[in-house]
């Protein structure tokens, strides 16, 4: 029914005029990221002669050998990915766990425990308090202060909360009329079909779990329990570079690779696991922020 | 009494059979209580997990906030500090550093709910006017790519553009522009610009995707009506979509003009440096500063605590805003 219908002057140079606005906006928002790529894929000494804007004048994969050649690199790496699964899969199974006992309509006290959590939503202990509790619980230098700290969010619970009473309750009573009790509906019925949520939870945890530098910053002083991001961070905002050509001192790479290259080519590998996971998961994020800013 | 026995917990654990139903119902409540609590103890104990973690995650700091009225020692106990009332507050308020943390807080955080916070309102009703549904997705999807980034990624990507051998000021030099190489991150007046621009940058796809969601909600004949009464496009956009979504964006709004003493503490930490300190240092760099840096923690926990009532204060003030002009509010 629209077909039939021609479209005015008016419209067509809206339509255009729009189309060049969002091509302007997609330029935008790629084309630092691929003065990244391209740049660490270049020869780090010959990017310093400066001028590579839109392909790698001297390619090479040089930089990216450097990075996976860093023990100092690796090990932090290694952390990360520790921390992302060790924290998506507690984080994600508390919580939920959690708000399906208070999305439970019948639960004695529930509206107190919700009231709880609604208060830590405004108003927090902020950052010396805090650091004292992690000191006392003896979480200084240890692996677990990436996951106990945030294994629980009430902001995430909402979003799980909402999307568990939605579901049908004929669900939960017919395992319950076969002997379930609460701990296996959770798990055989619940979880199972609340994986769009799940999903968004984990991805907004991860991301987080990922991208986080001041937890490694402020509770580490260990080097080989650091994450790539507090690594990255020492570097990009101490400056201390020469860290980053520690790794490759002595060997042949020297000649070709420069510690912004070793830099850039860090950071790509460090943010490549995130670009190609999100697309996948878009579709069920749109509707995880939808109830958690409605809910929020 | 027969009843006060049962809170030992012993008897309650099976339902007596030979209780009838009418019977149940005239014994003491807290029996009745009990009973449920037991018959639901799986449910009880994941919810008592998460309350003991927010107790002691959530409600340890709370209590912890009171070194602020206290002459805090890192060797001895909270409770054996001494007390010294607003000592601290008075302190923060004639501090040297406190119209300046002021400032470059509030400065920041207004232009960016000024700038930063109706663009993504624009970004999502121009989106919204594509047609295609393909090329919609995929400007979506390009849009939320920076949001996935670190700021550390996102600090090292600055760093090379904003060095002076850097593509900005080869752009601007090439251009005639300037004349000399600028070093922008060391320089102070050039600080609030790069905050504010790169967190637009970051952000403004991911923070579309609301209003797309809610705008996806709007009913097509309000549309069409609009069409057949000889509204154009950009009529559409101001008097059909813009109206639709009014309740979403005060919700926002509340929340943002609450937030304004939060500053993005992972962008400035990640940008600031000693050279620009003047316009960098913001309310939650000094606390960092003060706390963990210099080491003085009852000092840092009253200004931390400064910020909580404060923003506290107006999330009630936009709240009450937003519920008397738009009806729309949080609570």
């Amino acid at each position: 029914m629209f077909a039939l219908k021609r479209k005015t002057t008016g419209e067509v140079i809206f339509d255009l005029a729009n189309n060049v606005f969002m091509l302007c906006i997609c330029f935008i928002t790629l084309y630092p990221i691929w003065y990244v790529l391209i740049n660490s894929f270049n020869d780090g000494k010959d990017a310093m002669l400066g001028g590579i804007y839109w392909w790698p004048r001297m390619f090479t994969f040089k930089n990216f050998e450097a990075v996976f050649a860093s023990p100092g690199i690796m090990q932090a790496m290694w952390i990360t990915v520790a921390k992302t699964l060790v924290g998506v899969v507690a984080h994600v199974f508390f919580t939920a766990m959690v708000a399906y006992a208070l999305s439970r309509k019948d639960l004695v006290g529930g509206k107190v425990y919700i009231l709880m959590g609604t208060v830590t939503l405004f108003f927090g202990g902020g950052l010396i308090p805090s650091y004292l509790l992690i000191r006392d619980l003896h979480l200084l230098e240890n692996f677990w202060v990436y996951i106990i700290p945030v294994l629980f969010s009430f902001f995430d619970l909402i979003i799980l909360m909402t999307f568990f009473r939605e579901i049908p309750e004929g669900l939960e009573e017919a395992a319950r009329i076969d002997g379930a009790n609460d701990w296996s509906i959770f798990l055989r019925i619940v979880l199972p079909v609340s994986m769009p949520v799940l999903a968004t939870i984990a991805l907004f945890h991860g991301v987080y779990q990922w991208n986080d530098y001041f937890t490694g910053m402020i509770y580490i002083n260990n080097e080989s329990l650091q994450p790539i991001q507090t690594y990255l961070y020492r570097v990009v905002a101490q400056s201390s570079s020469s860290q980053m050509m520690v790794a490759v001192q002595g060997s042949a790479l020297t000649k070709t690779v420069t510690s912004q290259s070793i830099k850039l080519a860090t950071m790509v590998v460090t943010t490549l696991p995130i670009v190609f996971v999100y697309p996948f998961l878009q579709r069920y994020f749109v509707k995880g922020m939808m109830i958690g800013s409605i809910k929020g | 009494m027969k009843n006060n026995r049962t809170e030992g917990g012993a008897i309650p654990l099976q339902m007596d059979p030979m209780i009838p139903e009418g019977m149940k119902n005239s014994l003491n409540p807290r029996h009745k209580l009990w009973r449920r609590i037991v018959a639901q103890r799986h449910l009880q104990t994941m919810a008592l997990l998460g309350v003991v973690w927010m107790f002691i995650f959530n409600y340890i700091p709370m209590y912890g906030i009171i070194i602020a009225f206290k002459e805090f020692n890192i060797v001895k106990s909270i409770s054996e500090a001494p007390w010294v009332g607003l000592t601290h507050f008075r302190e923060f308020l004639a501090d040297d550093n406190f119209g300046n943390v002021m400032r470059n807080t509030l400065g920041i955080s207004l232009i960016k709910l000024f700038i930063g916070f109706p663009l993504p309102i624009i970004f999502a009703l121009f989106l919204n006017e594509i047609r295609s549904i393909r090329y919609k997705k995929a400007i979506q999807t390009i849009s939320y790519l920076p949001h996935f980034l670190s700021w550390v990624v996102l600090g090292g990507i600055l760093a090379t553009w904003l060095a002076d051998v850097g593509i900005v000021n080869h752009v601007l030099m090439a251009l005639n522009v300037i004349d000399q190489p600028i070093t922008y991150l060391a320089e102070p007046k050039h600080f609030w610009t790069i905050i504010i621009t790169s967190d637009i940058w970051k952000e403004l796809g991911w923070s579309a995707i609301i209003y797309l969601a809610a705008i996806a909600g709007v009913s097509p004949e309000m549309y069409e009506a609009a069409t057949i009464d000889g509204a154009g496009r950009f009529q559409k956009m101001w008097f059909v979509t813009l109206p639709s979504i009014k309740s979403t964006i005060s919700i926002l709004f509340i929340l943002a003009v609450s937030g304004v003493l939060n500053s993005n503490f992972d962008q400035i930490l990640v940008l600031r440096n000693s050279l620009n300190d003047s316009s960098s240092n913001v309310i939650d760099y000094y606390v960092y500063q003060t706390g963990l840096l210099s080491g003085r923690y009852s000092y840092s926990a009253a200004i931390g605590l400064f910020k909580s009532v404060i923003a506290l204060i107006l999330l009630l003030i936009a709240n009450q805003v937003s519920k008397k002009i738009n009806d729309t509010s949080l609570f």
